[in-house]
């Protein structure tokens, strides 16, 4: 058999099938590698982005915090990491047992975390906030799906309600709401980073690519203030408060030199590790956002402007019979029996008669300038969130019954905080320094609002009303000369003066012969039958006074004797 | 020729496996350093959990009721105190 001459092999194809094939062949390949420099290199973005996200994480570098300071390095405030615990409600299924379970770690009922996870239609929710890492890791050890947890920060206050006030306390998300957390959020709070990094199969990664964002911790803060006379402040302030069934207090020490604020109490308080339960009341920062009608605390500066004038001296008489003093309808009262007073005496007996005749010798205008001077009607410039400036009304709105009430501290208004700082001005010869909440290294230029002289002149006076012939015999402390005053007055309610409200108060600095520190202090509504400055806010100032000279190392500058007190009831009693 | 060509086969293939080595190498130690970096990060937060306790010994009103009700000590009367300022102390 000749296969060669098969006719099967003797067909023959045209010849264009093959070529046709050939082109098809040949434009599938080009469209192929066409289609693959499109994606390698032209257009490759979406594919890189693809790829990378198999391997590369970009993680969260978290930022701290700053810590707050007291003005000696101990820790007042710190964040530490705690864990969050939130659910994607669709996800979770849970056995009765892990429910249980879950519920007695997160200190919820069952069924509250039944309600959590079916009520929203969302796909997120949050079980708990804020929990210890510890019972965090537990839960995560429940295996349950559906569950994740977040690391988030809390702060923590060591010290708790002894300085509450002072330093506020953050949200849920540790962002400042309150006091110094608020007013220095920016340099405390930390700016997180993050980076990008490639991980390998198990997770762990095993290269660094590049640096986003440099994580950036907070700042710490040092405040002024120091621990140990705080915490002293506000017990003595506790027991002080306690003792008078008073409504309220507030203490605030002040460095005489550096303007610097010390110490700030303020009762009553809170706990700011556990805020479940709180009242306006509690929030209050008495000291700095609450203003008073400060009654006789305000007659040294009518006394110091007409010092300063030349209109009286020290011991220029003033006519005070016949105890009273009627200025067109009102009659301003006196409790006092001697007929006439030196200048000097009207301080040390805190007589109204004295006061206000001074000041109606007075211009208005000189009046509101030297209480503008000494820092009142404008807020303290502490930069700390809603601190009060008080009410100083403009001159020329003034009547004469009203120029002389001032002059002891009616129809005027001033926070705490104001007070101490004008007592400043007695204290460090004349100047205003300005206040600061944070460590002063440097000493800060101050302002002269009087003659050195002058306020010389009103230190004695002060003094005198703190020994036994004076109105506030107890302030008084052993080895120490004090200067001070008190101020015992009515409370205004609804535009009137409640008849058995007062506000007693006392203010004054120590040692008289250099001072270091200026320490006022209010009482609020004291009801246990005591109401005068003298009584109730006196001897708080001495034992917070005692207390600071001794932390601060003052030496003594008075004699070692044991100190005279009149006898119980026998003391000068101020007028209110 | 052909040696030369065996020569740089095998030279080439030394390179090759010094640097899946050296990779290796690098990816280890990253994972070291990672884990120590870890580590510093949690000694931070124990630090911080330390201070905070250390903070919470030491609140005054504790140290205060400690050294009076235990320890029975109380401030000396202004009378038997001397104190003495720094320039005093340098001399």
């Amino acid at each position: 058999m000749n296969f060669a001459a098969s006719p099967v092999l003797a067909l023959t194809l045209p010849i264009w099938r093959s070529r046709l094939l050939l082109y098809v062949f040949i434009a599938c390949f080009a469209l192929l590698l066409g289609r693959a420099v499109y994606l390698q290199g032209l257009n490759n973005d979406f594919l890189q982005a693809k790829g990378e996200s198999r391997y590369s994480r970009v993680i969260e570098i978290p930022a701290n915090r700053g810590r707050i300071l007291d003005r000696n390095g101990e820790a007042l405030a710190i964040s530490t990491p705690v864990k969050s615990i939130w659910a994607i409600p669709g996800e979770v299924h849970t056995s009765e047992r892990q429910l249980a379970r879950l519920a007695a770690l997160l200190e919820m009922s069952p069924r509250e975390i039944e309600k959590r996870l079916s009520d929203t239609g969302g796909d997120f929710v949050f079980l708990k906030r804020q929990i210890p890492p510890e019972v965090a890791e537990r839960v995560a050890g429940l295996h349950i799906p559906g569950l994740f947890q977040n690391r988030e920060y809390r702060r923590y206050y060591p010290s708790g309600e002894v300085t509450a006030h002072v330093l506020g306390f953050t949200g849920a998300d540790d962002i400042g709401q309150e006091g110094v957390e608020l007013a220095f959020q920016d340099g405390l709070a930390g700016k997180p980073g993050s980076r990008r990094v490639i991980k390998d199969r198990l997770g762990q990664t095993v290269e660094d690519v590049e640096s986003i964002k440099a994580a950036q911790d907070g700042r710490d803060l040092a405040l002024a203030l120091d621990a140990r006379i705080q915490s002293l402040a506000f017990s003595q302030l506790k027991a002080a408060v306690a003792q008078h069934q008073a409504k309220a207090g507030a203490v605030v020490v002040l460095d005489v030199d550096t303007g610097e604020l010390l110490a700030l109490a303020n009762f009553p308080t809170y706990n700011p590790n556990n805020r479940n339960k709180l009242s306006g009341a509690q929030l209050r920062n008495r000291a700095l956002t609450d203003t008073f009608e400060p009654g006789s605390t305000l007659k040294p500066f009518t006394v110091a402007l007409a010092l300063e004038g030349g209109r009286v001296r020290p011991d220029s008489v003033i006519q005070i019979a016949p105890g009273s003093l009627s200025i067109g309808a009102a009659t301003i009262h006196d409790a006092h029996l001697e007929r006439s007073l030196t200048v000097a005496q009207v301080i040390q007996k805190s007589s109204n008669v004295g006061a206000a005749k001074i000041a109606l010798s007075l211009s208005a205008e000189s009046m509101w300038e030297m209480f503008r001077d000494v820092g009142f009607g404008a807020a303290p410039g502490l930069g700390f969130p809603g601190e009060a400036g008080g009410k100083l009304r403009p001159y020329r709105s003034w009547r004469p019954i009203e120029q002389a009430t001032m002059s002891y501290g009616h129809g005027i208004s001033v926070s705490l905080v104001q007070l101490a700082r004008a007592y400043s001005v007695f204290a460090r010869d004349g100047e205003l320094v300005p206040l600061s909440l944070l460590r002063v290294d440097i000493p800060p230029a101050a302002r002269r609002v009087m003659a050195p002289k002058t306020a010389g002149a009103v230190r004695a006076m002060l003094e005198m009303a703190v020994n036994r012939s004076g109105t506030a015999p107890r302030a008084q402390i052993m080895g120490y000369r004090v200067a001070g005053k008190t101020g015992t007055a009515h409370k205004q309610e609804n535009g009137v003066y409640a008849t058995e409200k007062y506000v007693s108060s006392f203010v004054g600095f120590a040692p008289a012969s250099h001072p270091r520190v200026v320490i006022a202090v209010m009482i609020d509504e004291p009801s246990a039958g005591r109401y005068y400055g003298g009584t109730v806010a006196a001897p708080l100032f001495a034992q917070v006074m005692a207390g600071a000279l001794r932390v601060l190392d003052v030496p003594p500058d008075g004699p070692m004797q044991p100190i005279e007190l009149p006898p119980e009831g026998e003391e000068v009693k101020e007028s209110v | 020729m052909t040696r030369l060509n065996l020569l740089l086969v095998a030279v080439l293939t030394a390179c090759a496996l010094g640097l899946v080595t050296s990779q290796h190498q690098a990816r280890k130690l990253f994972g070291e350093l990672e884990q120590e970096q870890e580590r510093s990060r949690q000694l931070g937060v124990e630090y911080g959990q330390l201070q905070l306790e250390a903070s919470t010994w030491a609140v005054h009103a504790r140290v205060e009721r400690i050294a009076s009700r235990q320890l029975h000590m109380r401030v000396p009367d202004a009378k038997r105190l001397q104190i003495v300022g720094p320039r005093e102390v340098a001399k």
